[in-house]
């Protein structure tokens, strides 16, 4: 098993197919993305791959630590200069090959019209603990 | 616990928890040791009754809890050559539990204490959960949550000793008169917390507020008490099936629970008629106007205000200001909640969120699309951020239509 991380992004990630932002939806388009969404995390689940999963807020600072006896520098948001994490779900997987599988079902959740997203999302290998034998 | 124990026995179970534990620090255990034996015997019964029931729940917990804490004790002092804590073991008698319960309450939520540290110390030491369930209640690792619990129990260790009876045998016993108002800030932290797992915080809240205000006569702990019971009631037409949020006005009212709203208004009734006002009690008053209202159409907003005048009057709270201009726009018309609205801080959390609504009802959707969206972006929560998405997309397939 290998642990993945989805990774979701606000910003930074090409732009998706289906590219209509979701106060553009009906009410019941949201409603059947937010059922896709549950369901996908339902079913990682049962079959045994679901880790975690969380959503971030929008809004971030960078910080810094700047010397002795000194409070940390504080900086940003940098609008439009940076990539933006949305949010992750961290999967644990026989093989790459399932982390793109489920990454792929989890990008054609559906938005506008029904159809599918197509949003780009960051598949990321964890760095595991070594193994115990080695030769 | 375990589904091995029933629902009932662990009720009792957790119930007997603080007078169990007053007990033991009365024999002169300290705190800290007293409320691990208490914890040990806690997990030993779930594991043993379901099997053997005991005739006498409490005087089983209280045999338990002494044995551990004994062994843990000569287990301690046979590693530290250290016996300055007892003579001999004091005679078993009959006891004062009310006192005690009060005195722990004050102990778990010591201003010394961070929020997260009184509110886990409270649900273990008073509410009789076991580290893990406090764990899963807060998402966060079971070491984690021991680590939170021991230096909640490092930080209130002989706060509870006057100077002049700091002597070994006094060492732990709970002395110091506490704050109520500090206890209520903490039961009102784990109503309010979000998170929902197996253990029911709110559930588990409104139990440790009802045995507070057992053992102390204070009408804002029975304020409280109303308040949590009012808004529990509206629990179930809270939540669609989808899991999104309905808003008060939308709310199925047949679905609300009118035990608990009886309940909460009796409570409070009694409360307001002692004529010591609080916050507790002018919240719970706002939540009995909305529940008293068969429909949302006959609310009675002007009552409302009134109350949220008396809230500002007393906390002098932005947030409360800020719930206010929705009640004035709902007394007065929207343009006066908009008035309300623009003498406060744009930055104020749901500032967006009020002006969005305002906005909507004044007609202007164009304007309140906008809003929802920028709300949207600030909230911090994903079933509100959801809301207030879906309040923009409904606005802009009007407009589109």
């Amino acid at each position: 098993m290998a642990k993945y991380l989805l990774l979701k992004h606000y910003r930074g990630a090409p732009a998706p197919v289906n590219n209509i932002p979701m106060d553009q939806w009906t009410p019941e388009e949201i409603s059947a993305h937010m059922q896709y969404m549950h369901d996908f995390a339902a079913r990682l689940e049962k079959t045994g791959e679901f880790v975690d999963g969380q959503a971030l807020a929008p809004e971030g600072t960078w910080v810094r630590y700047d010397g002795e006896g000194r409070p940390p520098v504080t900086d940003g948001p940098f609008a439009e200069t940076k990539d933006l994490i949305a949010g992750w779900m961290v999967i644990d997987v026989d093989s790459h090959e399932r982390a793109v599988e489920l990454a792929g079902e989890l990008s054609a959740a559906p938005g506008a019209g029904g159809k599918p997203i197509h949003e780009w999302l960051e598949v990321r290998p964890f760095l595991a603990a070594p193994p115990t034998i080695t030769e | 616990m375990t589904a091995q124990v029933s629902p009932l026995n662990e009720a009792l179970l957790r119930s007997l928890t603080p007078s169990v534990l007053g007990i033991l620090v009365r024999r002169g255990a300290d705190f800290a040791a007293a409320e691990d034996a208490v914890q040990d015997a806690l997990v030993e019964a779930v594991r043993v009754w379901p099997a053997d029931p005991p005739r006498d729940a409490k005087g089983w917990l209280v045999t338990v809890a002494w044995r551990r804490f004994l062994d843990a004790r000569r287990a301690d002092a046979a590693r530290r050559r250290r016996e300055d804590l007892f003579d001999e073991e004091p005679a078993p008698g009959p006891v004062p539990a009310a006192d005690d319960t009060l005195q722990l309450y004050f102990l778990c939520a010591h201003p010394s204490l961070t929020p997260a540290s009184a509110v886990a110390l409270t649900l273990r030491a008073v509410g009789g959960l076991t580290t893990r369930q406090i764990a899963e209640a807060y998402l966060v690792p079971e070491a984690t949550m021991a680590q939170r619990i021991s230096r909640a129990k490092r930080t209130v260790a002989g706060v509870g000793v006057s100077p002049a009876r700091a002597k070994p045998r006094a060492r732990g016993r709970f002395d110091r008169p506490g704050d109520v108002a500090t206890v209520l800030r903490v039961l009102y932290l784990v109503f309010n917390e979000g998170y929902s797992g197996d253990v029911d915080l709110a559930g588990e809240a409104i139990r440790l507020t009802r045995q507070l205000a057992a053992v102390i006569d204070h009408p804002e702990v029975a304020g409280l008490l109303a308040l949590m019971l009012l808004h529990h009631a509206r629990r179930a037409a809270r939540t669609a099936p989808d899991g999104s949020l309905v808003p008060l006005a939308e709310q199925d009212r047949g679905r609300w629970d009118t035990e608990s709203i009886a309940e909460g208004i009796g409570i409070l009734r009694a409360a307001l008629a002692r004529d010591r006002l609080g916050e507790f009690q002018a919240q719970a008053a706002i939540a009995a106007l909305h529940a008293d209202a068969p429909t949302a159409e006959e609310t009675d907003w002007v009552q409302i205000v009134e109350w949220y005048d008396e809230l500002v009057r007393l906390t002098d709270s932005p947030v409360v200001r800020l719930n206010r201009a929705v009640a004035v726009g709902e007394a007065d018309g929207p343009r006066a909640g908009l008035a309300a609205l623009a003498s406060l801080d744009a930055s104020l959390p749901r500032h967006d969120a009020v002006a969005a609504y305002l906005h909507e009802r004044d007609g202007d959707t164009a304007t309140a699309a906008r809003l929802y969206v920028e709300a949207a972006h600030k909230a911090s929560n994903l079933a509100e951020r959801d809301h207030l998405t879906r309040r923009a997309a409904r606005l802009n397939a009007r407009r589109s239509r």
